[in-house]
């Protein structure tokens, strides 16, 4: 939609924003569902960002805008977006103008970025003169077309920009240099006048893209502006520039002046007041012959910064009484939605969670397992064994438990390539695959058949303990209730005659340091009994293990329920998958080291007997 | 910051370093400058440095200030020109280094020195150039009537415009169209002139001057040089400019809590500045914003009390807690060390309206320091005019003021309501600074 040429903004403005800046576009976004218009910003270009768009909020609904790399991609796909946000810093700023220069479909460029070398201001300057284009910057926090249009911070929280008054035009253009006193302005303007129709903060830089006299002879063209108000600062000429137009008669309507920094004069060069842009270099220079030269061409210039409320409530009353400017119906406005986050740091919101975490803390300073930071279970000399009693039972093990669990995890790390994890694994990764499918091939295999065995060891000999049976009686029962072999009994090759010399080191740490070993004893009466009906009946590793956990647990204070609470969720399950995943990796590693091509199984490996009901 | 003045060293040094890039052979340079500092080992020099026993010398100050020549601060002749040896030069240096000078009514001492050596020519070889940027261009200076002399004849200085975004063969032109009539090689001269200025804009300097710059065939002596460089471009030219420090000009030395204030400054991602104007003053300020701060200093001086103004400075960019309590503490430092003769001293706690600025919790470092200070502003009699609006304006000006008056130290404070600087009015007729 075309717009006036004395109008850089107006509400169907639409911008592409230069920068992920969050915080900037959803204040754009607020002030624009404040003053009902639609979204202002049409597109960001992140050209780091990987994402293809960004959420924000317009009111309490979300909605997405898109990211580009290039502010000429994205204004291919926006050329109704006449308006660039040069949020860039310092260092791309320059790029991102000249880019923008060049597409046709932009026509203002705000830029904000602070130290921006003044060649490259001076070259944008220039240019953009050449083009018939508008630069607003460097270093601003731009300006706000109230109603209408807001570049990014400008005007600062919403309560401030509606009790400033900027959510609706008023009749005062006002100009400033940088952003810092635009806000005391449009507050001093909105209490002596009726707020602003446009105002710009032309940037603190010695050589802004645009200056005082480029945007108040829009306004002067402007008919929503009846008065304007500049506020100039020592250092340059371009105050000058208004006073020549005000006597030459391009400016014809009333003009309230005021250039700050009248202090300098007493302090000659040796103190630097206010920003470095802002030094006189000459007399002419200074702000009180800047003052003058306004004065005398017809300005309204007041004695002192704090009579500027006095003169602008002057001027405004004057033309009201004239009938330039007619009384504004004040708009309602829609309560702008809190952010979730802002109200729950105030303490004025609350919801349900959905999870619950008792084991790990990841908010403070440093994340805990348990209460204990991660830098003292270091300092403190903390094991393995004893993090798995932090994250999985919530207890710091005493030194038997904790050496125990670590030679439980030594021994299951591994038994060579042939059982069916391991092989899963090797296959997996000889099928190209990466390292967690084929570790997880592995993993899977791990079951009632394959290292089950430490679950059901402790579940069988724990139940027939407690149930007070023999021996004997156990297993009878397992062989005629349970109708299987005892798991945890039994070995392919080890027996009485050849023991298993894990087994020996477990039952003889356990015999040293555990305090009770009342289910190992049990297990090794059954035994006695098993071996005597046949020698490699033994009580195995997995059985070793099974129970030894099952006396451990009992020692650490757990009850029988709780213990099989724990064996029925896993927990002893699991420090064989823990342990075992130390094996799997090594073989996913050496398969990689080795390079071994795609596995294929041997033809006579396989019996093939296909016999199909199918014609 | 923006335009800043370098060392006449480090100009030379900028031109030796970047010379075969731009005057590629076609002109000579043989760079022989010493910098001398408090620090430098003068005995060590003939050492590193064998020229200075071979040849003749000259010394001058190094410190942005010019006019050297007519204060008399040019030392290349003892009887007659050109009998400087090196150990004149030191002892000439030692003597001028003990001893305070008075430079443009500025007191100070002499601590960065030249030595170079002496170059004899005739007053025809003197040329001028220099070199500044104007708005949409930039403009180049040329005559054939150097020295010390160049402003009494600047009517034989040519001036060229060169648009910002001319072309190497516009520039070319432009500058062999303008060579000043009186010069001897015109082509020779025109071709240097066009080479300097092509370092000169790739380089970001905004002002460069070279007075007077002696030629002889393809031999080329800078015997001065003014430099000013944007220091803004560090990121574009940074390696091309080498190690470059900007000294602060002549007498510009800073007290304790100044220098404490600025290294706080350097370390922050925040912006604390303090300027002691008169430490007897009654009128002490903390004003948050680089804008704000002026018009409060502006308005004490248009209302008629700038000679009781004590401060000028501000913090800005959201400090820390910590940070604005180090500041405070250090202005009320300042401002308790002594009584007032005409009454309580006068604080002004002021801002404008912040963006998004937190203005409770910038309070509360304020605060703190009030709370260490307590005693002593009490004893030494001061009165707090605070304003100041933005987001959470009203908790902070509530907490201040509780605070101020548990503490019994007399306060008042105004919010967006009351006008920027009304506080100044207020409080200088309330206290009869000004009448």
């Amino acid at each position: 939609m075309s717009k006036p040429d004395y109008l850089l903004f107006d509400r169907n403005t639409k911008a592409i924003f230069w920068n992920l800046n969050r915080n900037a576009i959803q204040r754009m976004l607020d002030y624009d569902y404040v003053v009902g218009r639609e979204p202002s910003v049409t597109a960001i270009v992140a050209p780091t960002t990987g994402r293809k768009f960004e959420k924000f909020f317009y009111g309490t609904k979300e909605i997405m805008i898109p990211l580009y790399k290039s502010t000429t991609d994205a204004a291919k796909d926006f050329p109704e977006a006449d308006v660039l946000l040069n949020f860039a810093s310092f260092r791309t700023a320059y790029n991102v103008t000249m880019e923008a220069l060049e597409i046709p479909t932009i026509r203002t460029i705000a830029i904000t970025a602070e130290g921006i070398p003044e060649r490259f201001a001076r070259i944008m300057r220039v240019k953009a003169k050449e083009l018939g284009k508008w630069i607003i910057g460097p270093a601003t926090v731009g300006g706000i077309a109230p109603g209408a249009f807001r570049i990014a911070n400008t005007g600062g929280t919403i309560e401030n920009i509606i009790n400033s008054k900027l959510h609706r035009p008023g009749s005062v253009g006002l100009v400033t240099r940088s952003g810092g006193l635009f806000n005391e302005l449009s507050n001093v303007i909105a209490r002596n006048a009726d707020g602003l129709a446009e105002g710009i903060a032309i940037g603190g830089d010695r050589y802004p893209g645009t200056d005082f006299l480029d945007h108040m002879l829009r306004y002067e063209k402007n008919p929503q502006v009846k008065f304007m108000v500049l506020l100039g600062e020592v250092g340059g000429e371009l105050e000058y520039r208004v006073a020549e137009a005000i006597k030459d008669g391009r400016i014809t309507k009333p003009v309230i002046a005021w250039c700050i920094g009248t202090i300098s004069k007493y302090f000659g060069g040796e103190v630097q007041f206010g920003h470095a842009g802002a030094k006189a270099g000459a007399e002419r220079e200074t702000a009180d012959a800047k003052n003058a030269a306004l004065k005398e061409a017809g300005a309204h210039v007041p004695k002192s910064f704090n009579e500027l409320p006095e003169l602008i409530n002057g001027v405004y009353e004057e033309l009201k009484a004239e009938g330039k400017i007619p009384e504004i119906k004040e708009p309602e406005v829609p309560p702008i939605p809190a952010d979730y986050a802002k109200l729950l740091k105030e303490g004025k919101v609350r919801k349900p969670t959905n999870f619950i975490c008792t084991i790990s803390d990841d908010r403070g300073e440093e994340a805990t397992y348990c209460g204990v930071p991660i830098s003292q279970v270091v300092e403190r000399g903390y094991s393995i064994a004893d993090v798995i009693g932090l994250l999985w039972f919530k207890k710091k093990f005493p030194e038997w438990s904790s050496k125990f669990i670590d030679m439980v995890i030594k021994i299951v790390a591994d038994h060579g390539p042939a059982v069916s994890g391991a092989h899963n694994t090797k296959v997996t990764a000889r099928a190209g695959k990466d390292l967690m499918s084929s570790i997880v091939t592995g993993i899977l295999t791990i079951g009632p058949r394959f290292g089950g065995a430490i679950d059901g060891a402790a579940k069988y000999f724990k139940m027939a303990k407690e149930k007070g049976m023999s021996p004997d009686e156990f297993v009878a029962y397992m062989k005629n209730v349970e109708k299987i072999p005892i798991p945890g009994i039994g070995h392919r090759i080890k027996s009485t005659k050849n023991p298993d010399k894990r087994v020996e080191l477990l039952k003889e740490f356990a015999k040293n340091n555990f305090p009770k070993t009342e289910l190992l004893d049990y297990a090794l009466e059954v035994e006695k009994l098993t071996t005597s009906k046949k020698e490699n009946l033994i009580l195995n590793v997995d059985g070793t293990i099974g129970v030894l956990l099952v006396d451990m647990f009992k020692e650490l204070g757990y009850s029988d329920k709780e213990i099989d609470e724990l064996i029925n969720a896993g927990a002893f399950n699991a420090f064989f998958v823990l342990g075992r995943t130390i094996g799997f990796i090594g073989h996913y590693l050496d398969e990689k080291r080795l390079d071994m091509p795609l596995y294929r199984h041997p033809w006579d490996d396989i019996l093939y007997d296909v016999k199909c009901d199918v014609e | 910051m923006a335009q800043r003045g370098i060392r006449e060293y480090d100009g030379k040094r900028i031109l030796a370093q970047n010379w075969e890039e731009y005057f590629n052979g076609d002109f000579e340079y043989d760079f022989k400058s010493i910098l001398i500092t408090p620090e430098t080992d003068l005995d060590k020099i003939p050492e590193q440095y064998p020229w200075v026993k071979e040849t003749p010398l000259v010394a001058k100050p190094d410190m942005l200030f010019g006019k050297r020549g007519k204060l008399g601060l040019i030392f290349f002749k003892k009887e007659k020109p050109g009998d400087v040896t090196w150990e004149d030069a030191k002892e000439w240096i030692k003597q001028k280094m003990s001893e305070e000078v008075e430079i443009n009514g500025v007191k100070g001492k002499l601590t960065h020195f030249l030595v170079e050596p002496f170059v004899p020519h005739k007053p025809e070889e003197e040329y001028y150039v220099a070199m500044t940027t104007g708005e949409d261009e930039d403009i180049i200076y040329m005559s054939a009537f150097g020295g010390i002399e160049v402003e009494e004849n600047w009517d034989k200085v040519v001036e060229v415009k060169i648009p910002i975004t001319a072309s190497d063969e516009e520039i070319k032109k432009l500058i062999e169209e303008n060579v000043p009539a009186e010069i001897k090689d015109k082509e020779k001269f025109a071709d240097f002139v066009y080479r300097l200025y092509k370092l000169f804009r790739d380089l970001h300097f905004t002002y460069l001057e070279i007075n007077p710059l002696v030629m002889v065939g393809n031999k080329v002596y800078p015997l001065d040089f003014v430099g000013r460089v944007d220091d803004t471009a560090q990121f574009v030219v940074g390696k091309k400019w080498g190690e470059l420090e900007f000294p602060a000009g002549f007498g510009g030395e800073l007290s304790p809590e100044e220098k404490y204030i600025k290294e706080m400054d350097e370390k922050s991602g925040a912006s604390l500045k303090l300027t002691i104007l008169n430490p007897k003053g009654r009128i002490w300020t903390l004003v948050a914003g680089g804008g704000a701060s002026v018009v409060y200093a502006d308005t004490v001086a248009d209302l008629g009390a700038v000679k009781e103004l004590a401060n000028y400075g501000e913090y800005s960019g959201n400090p820390s807690r910590a940070e604005t309590r180090e500041y405070v503490k250090t202005v009320f430092d300042l401002m308790t060390r002594e009584k007032h003769p005409a009454g309580p001293k006068i604080l002004i706690i002021g801002g404008a309206i912040a963006n998004f600025t937190d203005v409770a919790k910038t309070f509360e470092g304020i605060i703190d320091a009030m709370k260490e200070y307590a005693d002593k502003l009490r004893e030494v009699g001061v009165k707090i005019y605070v304003r100041r609006g933005g987001p959470n304006y009203e908790i902070g000006l509530k907490k201040i003021k509780e605070a101020a008056e548990e503490l019994g130290i007399p306060i008042e404070v105004y919010g967006p309501e009351t006008h920027m600087t009304e506080i100044v009015r207020k409080a200088l007729e309330e206290n009869k600074v000004v009448a």
